[in-house]
């Protein structure tokens, strides 16, 4: 089974101060159909990896250009007082490896 | 005819993604060659973060955006076309509009321009914010709850983000240049189109391809702006830079930027629906886009607050010491734990009264999350302390107690106290404080004017008088 980064290029970012969005941009109609749906990028995971609630996590399946989009609450607003990553644009980098089944 | 056909099209220049980012003349002329009819952009948003609200400043600094105005400024008025600028100062709160009113008046005074300048001010006082709570017409949006009068008064500012009738209405009323509060990117770039009557699903959409100026392009070398062409059955896209192209995908793929719907975008009077939406490459460099759809809703504003929060004071140290790069999760946990005690022991503070943080720059500082087991020592790795305070002075303290213990923590491997690499004298550096957005609410307004206030500078009655 490929990872991520073998059939996407991903990029993530704040949507607001309190939401972040992830663009699956998939290398074609193929990988998009079989893997987009894949649950090893679903809520759940999303929630495991993000420490929100799966139910808040957004899915947008967008089949004209082979992208899957998913947006989830930050768990704090943008600029706390342990902010990491203040536009959320590294917060891709941890879905490069899943395996997608 | 030809004549009727061709006053039916309503040309926007997009000069950039946002006022002061650098606009380029050539790009300018370009435009207005096609037939512009107004410029129109934005200088800001909340993507920054809320300091620039709290704060009441700008992002760029004002040399920057006083190079661009006065690029605008000086091709408008020779064109005799509007210049709208929404988000002033790149938060759109009063002061931020009043920052950017005056460099508008000195670019105007060194052309030798007078032209007439709206201002649109939307900010809006913690009292009549309770009042509008109090009366049931302020509602919130995920993932916040419900409004309370405490988090409003921890507001530094709060503005309503207006749509584009505030921009019609001052057009109308004759302005030749507005300068607006807070106010949706998608709401200045339309706002000339829907008051000329142009479809508000091509308008609406439009103004959402062009809010980030070329981003919607591919750029084969830098560019800034875009030119957009309303019509009435949809719009085209162009990138100002003669060299660049749109194609049907840098467009499409645009109202997936900063947005968690891809599809959706709500507006203050109504939703931009591009389900349906077909992008399709007309000319080499432009792409046409149709089917766009707009549906009117009761007028809504969304509020924007920003508060200031505690204080922060940093240091920052370089490791190459293997030592250390060994065991990097034994040296944070040890160095946390020691600083931590240093600071009870001596300053008596209670656990709640401060917050230290340590990032690991080159290891995990950008997660915080633990690093799988086997991963390699990189060389080097940089050390940022952070300590959180009431105030900037009690925060400073906790770094001036934690510096010892900060520069020369040794590791059981050491024979000799390790001295790390400090970057400065002094060590530490006052940050300032911690700001953060409190509000994720929208207003009921009656009137799309209700939460606004304009004024005007009459330049030309300026030197009359």
């Amino acid at each position: 089974m490929p990872s991520v980064r073998e059939v996407c290029h991903v990029r993530s970012k704040n949507a607001g101060p309190y939401w972040v969005t992830v663009d699956f941009f998939f290398d074609g109609p193929d990988s998009f159909e079989r893997f987009a749906g894949s649950s090893a990028i679903g809520p759940a995971v999303f929630a495991k990896l993000y420490g929100i609630d799966a139910g808040m996590v957004k899915q947008f399946r967008v089949p004209k250009l082979n992208i899957l989009k998913v947006s989830y609450p930050r768990i704090t607003p943008q600029g706390g007082e342990v902010e990491r990553d203040m536009h959320s644009g590294q917060q891709f980098v941890r879905l490069l490896d899943i395996e997608l089944t | 005819m030809d004549s009727e056909q061709h006053s039916r099209r309503w040309i926007v220049l997009v000069p950039t993604g946002s006022l002061g980012a650098g606009v380029r003349e050539e790009e300018i002329l370009y435009g207005i060659s096609r037939g512009a009819q107004v410029i129109a952009s934005d200088a800001g948003s909340t993507d920054s973060g809320a300091a620039y609200l709290a704060k009441g400043m700008s992002k760029n600094n004002r040399g920057a955006v006083k190079r661009d105005l006065t690029i605008l400024m000086k091709a408008a008025a020779e064109a005799k076309i509007p210049i709208l600028i929404g988000t002033s100062g790149q938060a759109g709160g009063n002061l931020n509009v009043d920052w950017t009113r005056d460099i508008a008046v000195e670019v105007a005074r060194e052309l030798g321009i007078r032209p007439r300048i709206a201002l649109l001010y939307s900010e809006q006082s913690r009292e009549a914010v309770k009042a509008k709570n109090k009366a049931g017409r302020i509602r919130p949006l995920p993932p916040c709850g419900d409004l309370a009068d405490e988090t409003i008064d921890s507001c530094e500012h709060i503005v309503a983000v207006m749509g584009p009738e505030p921009y019609i209405a001052a057009l109308q009323a004759g302005a030749d240049i507005i300068l607006g509060g807070r106010t949706t990117d998608t709401a200045v770039i339309a706002a000339f189109a829907l008051m000329k009557g142009a479809p508000p699903g091509a308008s609406w959409h439009a103004g959402k391809i062009g809010e980030c100026g070329a981003q919607c392009t591919e750029k084969e070398i830098p560019g800034s702006g875009v030119l957009l062409r309303i019509d009435e059955s949809g719009f085209e896209v162009e990138p100002l830079n003669a060299v660049n192209r749109c194609t049907p995908h840098s467009v499409s793929a645009h109202m997936l930027y900063e947005n968690s719907n891809p599809f959706h975008l709500i507006e203050p009077g109504g939703v931009l629906d591009v389900t349906e939406a077909d992008y399709v490459q007309t000319e080499f460099r432009t792409v046409r886009v149709t089917s766009s759809v707009w549906r009117e809703k009761p007028y809504t504003m969304k509020l924007e607050g920003a508060a200031s929060g505690r204080f922060q004071t940093i240091m920052l140290v370089g490791i190459q010491d293997p030592i250390v790069l060994r065991d990097l999760e034994g040296f944070e946990r040890r160095m946390l734990e020691g600083l931590y005690d240093r600071v009870k022991k001596t300053m008596g503070l209670a656990p709640d009264d401060f917050h230290i943080s340590l990032r690991l720059y080159g290891w995990n500082a950008v997660s915080g999350e633990r690093v799988p087991a086997g991963t390699p020592a990189p060389r080097e790795v940089g050390v940022l302390f952070v300590a959180t305070a009431a105030t900037q002075d009690t925060a400073t303290q906790i770094a001036k107690a934690c510096n010892p213990f900060f520069f020369h923590m040794p590791m059981p491997g050491h024979h000799e106290m390790p001295s790390y690499g400090f970057a400065f004298t002094p060590a530490d550096i006052e940050r300032g404080a911690v700001y953060e957005f409190k509000l994720n609410h929208v207003v009921d307004v009656d009137d799309p004017m209700e939460l606004v206030r304009t004024e005007w500078i009459d330049m030309n009655s300026e030197r009359a008088s």
